[in-house]
């Protein structure tokens, strides 16, 4: 590797690095290739590059400092629930009993993991009410879509083909509609009420016996409680169809009111966001999938059941959508999950949801003193703030707002979602950050807004402290460069 | 800026009217609010399209929009420029930027199409 | 609890807000409250949850048995700076990467990744990763769908068992219907048949892959690939154990245009089924229809090279119920371990893995041989071997299982003519002594008249 690289300068892709013969040596040589097969099968070149460890750790540390995670720093990113990643649940994880099996061991053979499955489910199942859960999905997105089979089966089985409508509100997250495209449903948007809920008296017009699922999420992605929900279920149910529950912000209701009491037939959870598994910076996640009694039979394969005291993955459910994934579940993560439920226990989970919305609704009312809140109102876990106003009067923008808190070392929020706020700024705390963190990055904010007064340029030009400026976008979009190719 | 001797729709495509054929682009006002377009998908030659049906779509880098076709006819040429240079929309809306051509069904659809004044009112709104 | 705040900040915080008690902060409608205390495991300081935790993870562990299992999870050697790398909290505790200008380390590290794809798979472009080998598959059929126009699919019965159930998972909703081309009696696709189905009904796409579920090569051949063509549907090279790419000849190089895979086996950990890393790989003609994330090399405002999300107006946040997928959340940190495995492991690194695998499943089938125990099979095979036991397979499996071995797959299971067979896998990890061991039992417990 080159010289010590000062922060600015950009960094070598791993394959301009190297040598070949150079790399660290972790297993025997081995033959040649073709003493073991025919050349014909065999490929010419392997054309990657041969480094040492050293050269590789200073290579990957290097990347690790020019990204930012929440260990680094506050991340108030809106429904993403970026509260701290607990160690031991990483510790947990990597126990090798969990890490080293093998996922086609024989099921009296993996009785602790099977345990760990079964002990997450039956606490998720008293936590939202629900008659049981499927670990399998890999995410959130991945477990809508397999309720969205549930529902298309379910339907297809009672002769209710004609139900081919799922109705989503305009604040939804953009996975909701795009599972429902990918189970040939067809997409009814369902515009806000003035009070950023949905009126029930507008469901009662959409719904019919063309309705197969009506997906909301409580709270919504406002931040805003429905408390109308039940009228929303009787409504849908009413008409024959099925309500589906968003978990992704089920941080502000643990321990203090059920999706299952609310009317909800399916449900999931973002166990990355809840249950505190680390993003990794965008995945692997875990998206559990819930279901009130008439839907269990439906459930992916496998299932966990418990017999006596022992565990098995049933594979044998005829009525099932069948399997989503290669195998079981993110499996470290069902590990972490529950090492985390076993942290908190009822009552902490209870505080967990309390706190969240309590740093919520501290930072809302301190955001309020000098920037637009366009829902004046107690809010859950996160809340929405609008520079509508302030891009009128001074040009500056929610995205450049967003990127003069990088350089005052905050992550930005989500900005532009939902997209039914003008200049949308959604704000998260989480109930891991104390009111000093949050003191000093209402502060930060503020700053930032006079400055879009005083200075707009300046907030114009952020971020200046990071190790690139503002990314050209539109040039990455119109000359997609995805690859490194090797120079010839 | 609108052209003068364009006719328009609410959507803000544009069309121009010579004979038979008709060439259709979006307009000037469109293009400044989709923001620097990234790829334009268009439809295949010899599609035959109805007047306000989605002939399309536009991508910007965090937007995605259909494109409507002011009038009804067959597809007899795409601007195939725009698929290595999709700036030209941004660039030259009225020129380099134009989307498709079309053989007309019925040039009397024109009636249901904005006046160049009509279409300056709409996007002063 | 991991939460920070004292009394004083509590009362503090609600009096700024103007609201007198966290109950009245989140006050629901009556009909809503909790009706009964919940059921959820007891709360334990943490030295007292490691106990627990662990004490769980031991019961009944198969961990230490002797193992010859494979069938798409695969146990390789994983060099301890990966974990050391991976585990650093700014990528562990990083969300996706939408501020580009904060997370240029792992915009890289995805880039690195993208391209790593390609050099193996010999394509043009790779995405930042999908859920595992099973989804990828399903996608990239939807890929070809969207491509061709077509609702009918093509796979191989020699494509893992649970990549089938997937795909057509995803196909039930589609409403796309997929049929099965046939194994010849060598264990690979039968290609004769499968060309005879290409010329009788037109399809998306067709998937083939090699090594196939039992360990053999099984690609398209020349005429094959002509049938294919002629049929207009999307050739699929699909990809279970990916450390055969580092041996054998790229899915390009036999026609693939899309290649689906898992890449499990490098340095990911093989926890029990996941989370796993699936990858799409594919030509610059699909680029626009591939699913998930995408990092793409561009400059900053300065002119310097900057790396950023791109291509976004696929995904569902944007375009929603249009999307090319509903993938939100990819597998990037398992991409991240994959990316450092095959930075440490180096071309020659990965090239001796792959000798050492051939070398021990060579041993391995000599071993079972000499026990008078039949290969089932002579095509050439990577790391993964059938026997025929010439009993119920699960009967022998179970009589290794007492001996503490895991001997493989039955692969009845998936299908019924080969119910006396079993899948075996070895790896670089596999000892000689292992293999003794297991060659030994098996003739013990295969002797004609033995009682299993």
């Amino acid at each position: 590797m080159s010289a010590p690289a000062s922060d600015r300068t950009a960094s070598p892709l791993i394959f301009e690095l190297g040598q070949e013969g150079r790399a660290t040596q972790y297993v025997e040589h081995g033959k040649p290739l073709r003493s073991f097969m025919p050349e014909g099968v065999l490929r010419d070149d392997l054309p990657l590059p041969d480094n040492t460890e050293l050269d590789v750790v200073r290579h990957y540390t290097r990347l690790s400092q020019r990204t930012f995670g929440i260990d680094v720093g506050f991340y108030p990113l809106g429904s993403c629930t970026m509260k701290h990643n607990p160690k031991v649940n990483d510790a947990l994880a990597g126990v090798r009993e969990f890490a080293e099996l093998h996922p086609f061991t024989p099921d009296d053979l993996s009785q602790g993991a099977l345990q760990v499955m079964y002990e997450l489910e039956r606490s998720f199942c008293s936590l939202f009410g629900m008659a049981a859960f499927s670990l399998n999905p890999a995410a959130g997105a991945q477990a809508e879509l397999a309720a969205l089979l549930i529902a298309k089966k379910y339907f297809r089985e009672r002769g209710e083909t004609q139900r081919d409508k799922v109705i989503v509100p305009d604040t939804a997250h953009g996975t909701n509609p795009a599972s429902a495209a990918m189970c040939g449903f067809k997409v009814i948007s369902l515009k806000s009420d003035a009070r950023g809920r949905v009126d029930p008296a507008e469901i009662r017009t959409v719904v019919g016996p063309d309705t197969a699922v009506c997906m909301m999420t409580n709270p919504n992605t406002l931040g805003l409680f429905e408390e109308r929900i039940h009228e929303i279920a009787d409504a849908v149910h009413e008409a024959g169809g099925l309500m589906y529950y968003d978990g992704a912000n089920a941080n502000a209701l643990m321990g203090n009111t059920r999706p299952g009491d609310m009317g909800f037939d399916l449900m999931h959870l973002n166990t990355h966001k809840t249950f505190t598994i680390p993003h990794g910076g965008g995945g692997a996640g875990h998206g559990p999938l819930g279901v009130a009694g008439h839907l269990v039979e439906y459930l992916p394969t496998p299932y966990v059941v418990r017999e006596g005291d022992r565990f098995r993955l049933d594979f044998d459910r005829p009525k099932s959508i069948g399997p989503v994934r290669s195998f079981w579940s993110n499996f470290a993560h069902v590990v972490r999950a529950l090492a985390y439920l076993y942290a908190n226990g009822a009552e902490g989970l209870t505080k967990v949801s309390q706190y969240a919305v309590l740093n919520a609704n501290y930072m809302r009312v301190k955001v309020a003193e000098f920037l637009e809140t366009p829902y004046p109102e107690i809010c859950r876990h996160e809340f929405v703030a609008s520079a509508q106003q302030l891009k009128k009067e001074t040009g500056v923008r929610a995205l450049d707002i967003a990127k003069a808190l990088l350089d005052r070392g905050y992550m930005a929020p989500t900005i532009y979602f939902p997209l039914i706020v003008p200049e949308c700024l959604m704000i998260e705390p989480t109930e891991t950050e104390s009111k000093e963190t949050l003191d000093g990055f209402v502060a930060a904010l503020r700053d930032i807004i006079e400055t879009a007064k005083t200075n707009p340029q300046e907030l114009l030009d952020a971020p200046v402290t990071t190790v690139v400026g503002r990314v050209d976008e539109t040039r990455a979009a119109r000359q997609p460069d995805l690859r490194w190719r090797p120079p010839r | 800026m609108v052209q003068p001797e364009l006719l328009y729709s609410k959507e803000h495509e544009w069309v121009r009217i010579e004979g038979d054929r008709a060439t259709i682009g979006v307009t000037d006002y469109a293009q400044e609010a989709l923001g620097d377009i990234v790829y334009v998908e268009l439809p295949k030659p010899g599609r035959t399209v109805e007047q306000f049906g989605d002939i399309g779509v536009v991508e910007s880098v965090k937007a995605v929009s259909d494109l409507f076709t002011p009038i009804s006819g067959e597809v007899v040429e795409v601007n195939a420029a725009l698929e290595t240079d999709p700036a030209a929309v941004n660039r030259d809306p009225y020129g380099d930027g134009w989307l498709v051509k079309l053989k007309l069904k019925d040039s009397g659809e024109a009636k249901n199409l904005l006046a160049p004044r009509d279409y300056e009112k709409l996007i002063a709104e | 609890m991991y939460t920070p705040h004292t009394k004083a900040d509590i009362e503090a915080m609600l009096e700024a807000i103007g609201i007198g008690s966290l109950d009245e902060l989140l006050r629901v409608p009556d009909e809503l409250k909790l009706r009964a205390p919940l059921d959820v495991v007891p709360a334990l300081p943490e030295y007292q949850l490691r106990r627990r935790i662990e004490q769980i993870a031991k019961r009944d562990s198969g961990v230490d048995y002797v193992s010859f299992l494979g069938g798409g999870a695969y146990r390789h050697y994983a060099p301890s700076a990966i974990s050391a790398l991976a585990m650093r909290g700014e990528f562990l505790t990083a969300y996706t990467p939408y501020q580009a200008e904060v997370s240029q380390g792992y915009l890289q590290a995805i880039y690195e990744w993208q391209t790593y794809i390609c050099l193996l798979t010999g394509m043009d472009l790779a995405d930042a990763s999908v859920y595992d080998g099973a989804t990828a598959l399903a996608e990239s059929a939807i890929m070809a769908m969207n491509a061709t126009g077509r609702q009918r699919f093509l796979v191989s019965r020699a494509v893992h068992p649970n990549y089938r159930a997937v795909l057509k998972t995803y196909c039930d909703g589609l409403d796309v219907a997929i049929d099965e081309a046939p194994l010849t009696d060598d264990g690979t696709t039968d290609l004769r048949v499968l060309a005879e189905m290409l010329r009788e009904t037109q399809y998306a796409g067709v998937a083939l892959q090699s090594p196939n579920f039992f360990g053999n090569i099984d690609t398209l051949d020349g005429e094959a690939l002509e049938s294919v063509h002629k049929n207009g549907a999307v050739p699929i090279g699909v990809v279970a154990e990916a450390l055969a790419l580092a041996a054998l000849a790229t899915p390009a190089s036999w026609g693939a245009q899309i290649v689906a895979g898992e890449a499990q086996s490098f340095g990911v950990p093989i926890a029990y089924g996941g989370p796993y890393v699936g990858f799409i790989a594919t030509t610059n003609e699909h680029m626009r229809r591939i699913p998930g994330r995408l990092v793409g090399k561009t400059v900053d405002s300065a002119g310097r090279t900057a790396y950023v999300l791109t291509l976004q107006a696929r995904e569902q946040h944007i375009r929603r119920e249009r999307a090319t997928s509903n993938i939100c959340t990819n597998q990037a940190h398992c991409a991240l371990i994959a990316t450092i495995y095959l930075a440490l492991m180096g071309k020659t690194g990965l090239r001796d893995v792959a000798a050492l695998n051939l070398e021990r499943s060579r041993e391995l089938a000599t071993a079972v041989a000499n026990a008078g125990v039949r290969l089932r099979f002579s095509a050439p095979f990577f790391n993964e071997l059938v026997v025929d036991v010439g009993r119920p397979a699960g009967e022998v499996l179970a009589a290794l299982r007492e001996r503490g071995i895991l001997g493989g797959l039955d692969l009845g299971r998936w299908y019924p003519e080969y119910s006396t067979c079993i899948l075996m896998a070895a790896t670089e990890l596999t000892t000689s002594g292992e293999i003794a061991k297991l060659a030994a039992a098996l003739q013990e417990v295969t002797r004609v008249g033995a009682g299993v």
